[in-house]
């Protein structure tokens, strides 16, 4: 029971950290569940199908997952702000629809024999994750990523290639979430298409828009508060999407930048620049 | 006779049917200081723009040192070392002042290390180095296009390309921003300045090229135009818009 639990937080953490790492580079995407659905359906058919171990067949669908967002956002990310998140909620309907429509995988009745994956597993694939982004947020590419989050054109003037460090975010963020999604069919046994909702995609925004999107810890805390919160008081779990709600809204008027906003390198310089907003 | 940096021939550009440059043709050669001079709406900004790769050309030709603007990405065009500062803001605005600096040195690397460069741009710019960790946003805007100035200092340009340097300035900030543009021009770095403030502009360049309407309307070494009867009736006036204390010093700065 608390192994569930603590496996659904660690692949609820991938998720917010693969926006994070969109956001980061000033996207927002609402496509982590069809990118999640992706990898899950990607890694089911090459070890159920093709008999492979989990690994590798995670691996390579997490590679295949960035390929297809770099191709997909190579169009969808010369659109910013509003224009991007509906591209993005897009692209999720589209993968469920296309899932439901594909026999080889299921169709609407779902896909199982997937199986191999566990708490361990997923410990591993967040302690990975985590290491990447702490290397991330102290080294210059988080520099230029804030530059191009915040103005493209004078990012551009710098010598920045724009369009390469967008896709490069959103890549990365479809190959974590990737991997989430075929930890996750691998510790169910049994998907349906349904699983990977655009909710799903709505509410991994929240865990991170909850915990705060100028550091890497404030996903982690979202996702983990999120989690285990509805589990460990059971009057709130009939209310969950009520709570989550009012959550959102108190943070919006209270801690605009979510829970823990300070960033690392900052804090680590102690030096002190006052950050206007949160950005999209 | 020194290498040419940048060499435009008949270059058209515009908004959709609106056609803001028609038929432009000029060239910056290394360690030269070019000023473009104009009125609201010759084309000035827009001639800017289509140099950095930020709109299109739609017709002629530019380049720069032999790469051809049209099919050239404008990072490319920075990392060959053709840094535009956009008119007004160009700087991060939520980043520090020392953080603007040290993307501009990470992203192009210089022979001196980041100390080094992070210590000569705030020699020149001691007030820079006051506001360190400021947000480049707090700061004044004359602040900020010091700033813009100090990050091509620590870039290295070949060629710096300038647009409306004194916009939103006060007169004595014009002369401040002025005055580290000449040391500036004086290290070596090839500036094509773009400027609503005839004046000024004209004291900095070695020659300018007056933009009317989308089109060159006279050209010539920086003295003669500012003794043409024309150019300062147009442009100039009978009235000394700039204190002139700011004005002698820039005049008779003796590295000139």
């Amino acid at each position: 029971m608390i192994s569930d639990q603590l496996f659904f937080t660690g692949i609820n953490v991938l998720l917010a950290w693969s926006v994070y790492i969109g956001l980061v580079t000033g996207s927002l995407s609402f496509a982590q569940g069809a990118f999640m659905a992706f990898g899950c359906y990607g890694a089911g058919v090459l070890t159920v199908k093709f008999g492979w171990p989990l690994l590798p067949a995670c691996l390579v669908s997490a590679i295949l997952s960035a390929m297809i967002a770099a191709v997909l956002g190579y169009p969808a990310l010369r659109l910013r702000g509003v224009y991007l998140i509906l591209v993005t909620i897009g692209i999720t309907f589209c993968a469920r629809v296309a899932l439901e429509n594909i026999d080889y995988v299921g169709g609407v009745g779902g896909f199982g024999g997937m199986r191999g994956a566990d708490l361990n597993a997923v410990i591993v694939a967040v302690l990975i994750v985590g290491a990447f982004l702490l290397w991330f947020s102290f080294s210059p590419l988080q520099r230029i990523c804030d530059a191009v989050r915040e103005d493209d054109r004078v990012a551009s003037s710098l010598a920045i290639n724009v369009t390469f460090i967008r896709l490069l975010g959103f890549s990365a963020g479809a190959a974590i979430a990737a991997i989430a999604g075929a930890l996750y069919g691998h510790y169910m046994n049994f998907v349906r298409p349904e699983s990977f909702d655009v909710l799903l995609s709505i509410y991994v925004v929240l865990y991170v828009v909850l915990g705060g999107t100028n550091n890497m810890l404030g996903p982690l805390i979202g996702a983990t508060l999120m989690t285990l919160l509805p589990e460990y008081f059971r009057v709130l779990a009939e209310w969950r999407p009520t709570v989550f709600g009012l959550a959102i809204l108190a943070m919006l008027l209270f801690r605009p930048l979510g829970l823990l906003a300070f960033r690392l390198v900052t804090a680590h310089a102690s030096v002190s620049a006052p950050r206007k907003s949160g950005s999209l | 006779m020194t290498s040419v940096l940048l060499s435009v021939t008949d270059l058209c550009a515009g908004y959709g049917p609106i056609r803001a440059l028609r038929g432009l043709t000029f060239q910056v050669a290394e360690r030269e200081t070019v000023a473009i001079v104009g009125a609201n709406g010759a084309g000035k900004t827009t001639l800017m723009r289509a140099l950095s790769g930020i709109i299109p050309l739609s017709d002629g030709e530019a380049s720069f040192l032999g790469r051809n603007i049209r099919g050239t990405s404008s990072h490319h065009l920075a990392r060959a070392g053709m840094l535009h500062v956009p008119e007004g803001r160009g700087t991060l605005q939520t980043m520090s002042v020392e953080d603007n600096l040290r993307l501009a040195w990470e992203i192009r690397p210089t022979a001196v290390t980041f100390g080094e460069a992070l210590e000569k741009a705030y020699g020149r710019f001691p007030r820079l180095r006051e506001r360190r960790a400021q947000a480049a946003g707090n700061l004044s805007g004359g602040e900020q296009q010091m700033l813009a100035v100090a990050r091509a200092l620590v870039n290295r340009p070949r060629l710096l390309l300038l647009d409306e340097p004194s916009m939103g300035l006060s007169p004595r900030m014009t002369g401040e921003v002025f005055l580290s543009l000449a040391e500036l021009r004086d290290d070596g770095v090839a500036i094509l300045l773009v400027e609503q403030n005839v004046r000024r502009a004209l004291q900095l360049a070695q020659r300018a090229l007056v933009l009317s309407h989308g089109v060159f309307a006279a050209s010539g070494p920086s003295d003669e135009l500012s003794r043409d009867p024309a150019i300062v009736a147009s442009y100039l006036g009978q009235s000394h818009d700039a204190p002139p204390d700011n004005k002698r010093h820039i005049a008779n700065d003796p590295r000139r």
